[in-house]
């Protein structure tokens, strides 16, 4: 039964779900702080307020408003955005893309430098760099992704211009996007200059993402690398005639790989939930912008609408690591 | 007998004391009051550029108001949060954890579980939605970190319970008669301390830099009082104009998460020879 360990996890996801969902619901209604009260006028009467109290159905209790959600959210409804005033699904459906865009741009860029900088520090072990390399990927590793992003628009945003560090794309460049993957849409349609800019706009974003998580693999990798090239099959291969960077490339590296894996997919959804920040921080019109907006704002359908998208997220990347564990390593099929 | 002194330790030790003491003697340490405003001298560049003024050593932001005394102050609510939180988040997840791993059965499995669905959550989200719940101001703060990162501590507390329950000594202390929560905390706890003591420095980095973050997004201390994420919030606004008023307050809170880093990693090393490393 090779897959049952993947059925597991996709029905411990619902529980997991319908919980996260009960804390955000409880936890926003038991808040202080009334939303209506924060969109309505300051020239509002007590009527008024009870009048749009009752379109957002917060007059009822509160069971009774759990109800409804999640009745609604069964058929795909997950309400309107107290101050957007769209469908929360589509206001998330629009943001997402670039979130996800930004998320994945972050993961490849960690996983090559984090590769690169193992095989580096293995290939010249013994030597000064494989010290220059372990002081930095400790150094690297202590800074979180914000101060990162600090950093970059400080020195490479102002300081020497070379980068664009706020928005998407430059002021005069004209682009409707159709699917939101800004990215991959203006590839498709050969639109290069979006694609550029856009790609020059995220440079620093995912850049400040991908190295803590880049300075993590390439820790591990490097430690598992080392072990793998202690074992015979290895001493063989030299023995044989192949150059050592031959045997690091051709047959050390498939084997170590496993654990550096691993970490790289329990990481990537704490990378995920760091764009938040960081699209705060570079002005990116992505999911975690509007979040911290919502919730600045008590938007409580559009908060609830973007923690379920996360969680749904970090559900889908943790059973996606899974199955790759699960196919790149026999033993655990038993 | 004498030791050497692990580099990363001093480095760190030392940085802390800096920060520490700039914290509690703020009013002697800074030479300005952090909220007087002067606007002849607004945007003043650091002291050693062109136009810099020997008065303001690290220049003065748009209202005139001087940075290193903001910067000073700014260090009380970073290191009370620093303290405050990781003493919290480290006693709630010390007991779960030593709870857990010490007893095992259901009370393991049930807080193994809500261990796995709280770090499933992303902490900067979970942190401003708990702050928008509980309030603003440093005491929620504070309780955030101690919400959010319990975890850090019980999943490690947890394994190292684990493994020293294993040990002989505590076979031996119970056939002494002595009852399981004496072992517990009479022999097992002091054995974990010094890896809590790891993580409590690890966890003193993480908490500036979460409040940092929170008052980045206008959700710690009220406005006056200044916080180095407030700081770096004005920073930010004005970074074409001013850039040292982002690049100073991001320094100082890089500097102190690098020594919260250094102790940690140093101590790990100095207390446990045998360096087992942090699951």
């Amino acid at each position: 039964m090779p897959w049952s360990l993947l059925g597991r996890r996709l029905l411990w996801a619902l529980p997991t779900l319908f919980g996260v969902l009960v804390v955000v619901f409880v936890l926003l209604r038991v808040a202080p702080g009334d939303p209506v009260a924060m969109m309505i006028g300051p020239g509002a009467t007590a009527d008024d307020i009870r009048a749009l109290r009752a379109v957002y159905g917060l007059d009822r209790s509160l069971s009774a408003q759990f109800g409804v959600y999640l009745g609604q959210a069964v058929h795909g409804d997950f309400g309107r955005s107290i101050t957007q005033k769209q469908d929360v699904s589509s206001l998330v459906a629009a943001r997402l893309p670039l979130t996800l865009e930004l998320s994945a741009l972050a993961l490849l860029i960690a996983c090559v430098l984090g590769v690169g900088t193992a095989m580096a520090a293995v290939g010249w072990r013994g030597a000064p760099a494989e010290r220059g390399v372990d002081a930095a990927t400790g150094f690297v590793t202590a800074i979180p992704d914000f101060l990162w992003g600090l950093a970059g628009i400080l020195f490479l945003g102002v300081l020497l211009p070379v980068l664009p560090v706020f928005g998407l794309l430059d002021s005069d460049i004209r682009f409707d996007s159709r699917s939101g993957f800004v990215l991959g849409e203006s590839l498709v349609r050969g639109r290069f200059d979006v694609f550029g800019s856009a790609l020059l706009h995220l440079a620093w974003p995912a850049l400040s993402l991908a190295l803590p998580l880049a300075a993590m693999i390439a820790r591990v990798l490097k430690a598992s690398l080392l072990e793998v090239l202690a074992e015979d099959y290895i001493l063989i291969a030299r023995v044989k005639g192949f150059g050592p960077w031959h045997v690091l490339w051709r047959e050390a590296l498939r084997n170590a790989l496993g654990p550096a894996l691993t970490l790289a997919g329990v990481q990537f959804t704490f990378l995920i939930g760091g764009t938040v920040l960081i699209e705060k921080l570079f002005g990116l019109p992505g999911l975690g912008n509007m979040a911290i907006d919502a919730v600045i704002n008590r938007d409580l359908p559009l908060i609830q609408g973007i923690v379920l998208t996360f969680a749904l997220l970090f559900i889908g990347v943790n059973i996606g690591v899974d199955a790759i564990n699960l196919r790149l390593n026999p033993r655990l099929r038993g | 007998m004498r030791q050497r002194i692990d580099g990363r330790v001093a480095f760190g030790a030392a940085v802390l004391a800096l920060v520490l003491l700039c914290a509690v003697f703020a009013g002697v340490v800074a030479p300005h009051d952090p909220l007087e405003q002067d606007l002849m001298a607004a945007s003043l560049p650091p002291a050693w550029g062109a136009e810099g003024d020997r008065t303001h050593l690290f220049g003065t932001d748009s209202l005139g108001r001087d940075i290193l005394s903001r910067l000073v102050w700014g260090a009380r609510p970073a290191m009370i949060v620093a303290f405050a939180g990781a003493t919290l988040a480290g006693c709630i997840g010390t007991l779960l954890g030593l709870w857990a791993g010490f007893f095992g059965g259901w009370v393991d499995a049930s807080i193994s579980r809500l261990v796995d669905i709280w770090m499933s959550f992303p902490a900067v989200l979970l942190a401003i939605v708990l702050v928008a719940v509980i309030g603003t101001g440093l005491t929620s703060v504070v309780l955030a970190i101690a919400i959010i990162d319990w975890t850090r501590f019980c999943r490690v507390v947890r394994a190292e319970t684990q493994v020293q329950a294993g040990r002989d000594y505590v076979t031996s202390a119970r056939t002494l008669g002595q009852t399981r929560t004496h072992v517990l905390w009479r022999e097992v706890l002091p054995n974990v301390l010094p890896l809590l003591l790891t993580l409590f420095t690890l966890e003193m980095g993480i908490a500036v830099v979460v409040e940092a973050i929170l008052s980045f997004v206008g959700l710690s201390v009220s406005s006056d009082s200044p916080t180095w994420g407030g700081l770096v919030q004005e920073g930010r606004l004005y970074v074409n104009q001013t850039p040292w008023l982002l690049g100073l307050p991001v320094a100082a809170i890089a500097l102190t998460v690098l020594a919260c880093n250094a102790l940690g990693d140093g101590l790990r090393e100095s207390l446990d020879p045998l360096q087992r490393p942090l699951p």
